[in-house]
């Protein structure tokens, strides 16, 4: 049965309001979700203020000016700052996108960031994602054959190649899982719009033998089934993907099998 | 380093901070319509049931179904069952793979709320 209610230990508390820089005339405040593993505190809401004329345009930009400028101990993930990682997806704003290629213009007013819903948190906006890699690793991400490998390379028509278009450009960046109440109700047993995308590009891939199979593992009322289109996963991947109308497409290749 | 206090980790918060979408939205009120329909379907048939027992036993739930209350409630029905009908109709285009895209799946769920009252308020004035 689905938990609506946050567990006693994870309840939001208010948390600590640091200074507003001094001498600035353009700022902003930002409230950011903070919980450390050491202190045996619950988590809290931090507030900080930031001199706008002297930070970058996007919301990673705001995070390391905090980082640096204010308050080290503030942690979160980021690596590539151009949306190709995956590692800053975080909730802004009340969506989940990645903090590097969201512009700080895009929100209104205040400036909230949380971790990704409904998620572990490791610290601060630090999600742990091992039973999401998990759940990836158990679609077979990865081409499967039984004829006899070919003296070059596996080929693949153009038109085949086309149709991982919208399919490959995947990061793993979790947003979209963790935007899904399907997700957030029953993440233990139902694989997610993320790892459901893969199986669907490794399930259309001409090259792959293992069709059948794939079908198989995913034949369950809890796997693939806990979709019900409600579709916060196409609305908020910060690539433009469209996990919703992948599993769709998976649903209907069951059926097109049974018959 | 992973290891690290794994076993009180907080949950991160969910349905209290994700900004209300359409699509959810929509969603989540095709059930509620739906276990709303079922509700209301229980008292008509108690009505139903009442009638052809005894004069007493109508007279009790006939009086309910038709004071205010009564009203609101079988309006509120009308527009539950039109909500759900157009609901699983959605489902049905998406379960054949058409408008699977987000603007037209948004679409379509503000002309569930719309159609749902527009019908409505036909089926008012038709019964």
């Amino acid at each position: 049965m689905a938990e609506f209610t946050l567990p006693k230990n994870s309840r939001i508390t208010v948390g600590k309001t640091w200074p507003k820089p001094a001498g600035a005339t353009n700022v902003r405040k930002f409230q950011i979700y903070r919980w450390n593993p050491d202190d045996g505190k619950n988590p809290s809401l931090d507030t900080y203020f930031l001199d706008m004329d002297k930070c970058g345009p996007m919301i990673l930009d705001a995070l390391i000016k905090i980082k640096n400028e204010i308050d080290p101990t503030l942690t979160f993930r980021r690596s590539c700052r151009e949306g190709i990682c995956g590692s800053c997806a975080m909730n802004i704003d009340g969506i989940n996108t990645l903090a590097c290629i969201y512009g700080l213009d895009e929100v209104k007013g205040d400036v909230k960031i949380y971790p990704l819903p409904h998620m572990p948190v490791v610290k601060d906006l630090i999600p742990d994602l091992t039973h999401f890699y998990a759940q990836h690793a158990s679609i077979m991400p990865w081409l499967e054959t039984k004829t006899n490998r070919p003296a070059k390379e596996w080929k693949q028509s153009i038109e085949d190649r086309k149709k991982l278009d919208g399919l490959y450009e995947c990061v793993m960046c979790a947003s979209c899982s963790t935007s899904c109440p399907s997700y957030w109700w029953n993440g233990d047993k139902y694989l997610g719009p993320a790892a459901l995308l893969h199986a669907y590009r490794w399930l259309i891939d001409s090259r792959d033998e293992a069709t059948g199979e794939r079908l198989d593992n995913l034949e369950d009322p809890f796997k693939l089934y806990r979709c019900h289109t409600i579709m916060n996963c196409a609305k908020t991947c910060p690539k433009g993907l469209n996990p919703a109308k992948a599993i769709a497409h998976i649903k209907q290749m069951m059926v097109e099998r049974a018959h | 380093m992973a290891d690290v206090n794994r076993g009180n980790r907080p949950l991160s918060p969910h349905l209290t901070i994700y900004r209300p979408q359409m699509t959810s939205g929509s969603s989540i009120m095709v059930r509620i319509t739906g276990i709303a329909v079922l509700a209301l379907g229980l008292f008509v048939a108690w009505w139903l049931l009442a009638a052809s027992t005894s004069a007493e036993a109508f007279s009790g739930i006939d009086g309910f179904m038709r004071s205010w209350f009564g009203d609101l409630m079988l309006l509120g029905g009308t527009w539950a069952l039109w909500y759900h009908m157009l609901g699983r109709l959605r489902h049905v285009i998406w379960d054949f793979g058409y408008c699977l895209e987000v603007e037209i799946s948004e679409k379509m769920g503000l002309g569930m709320f719309i159609g749902a009252t527009v019908l409505t308020v036909f089926t008012m004035i038709v019964v």
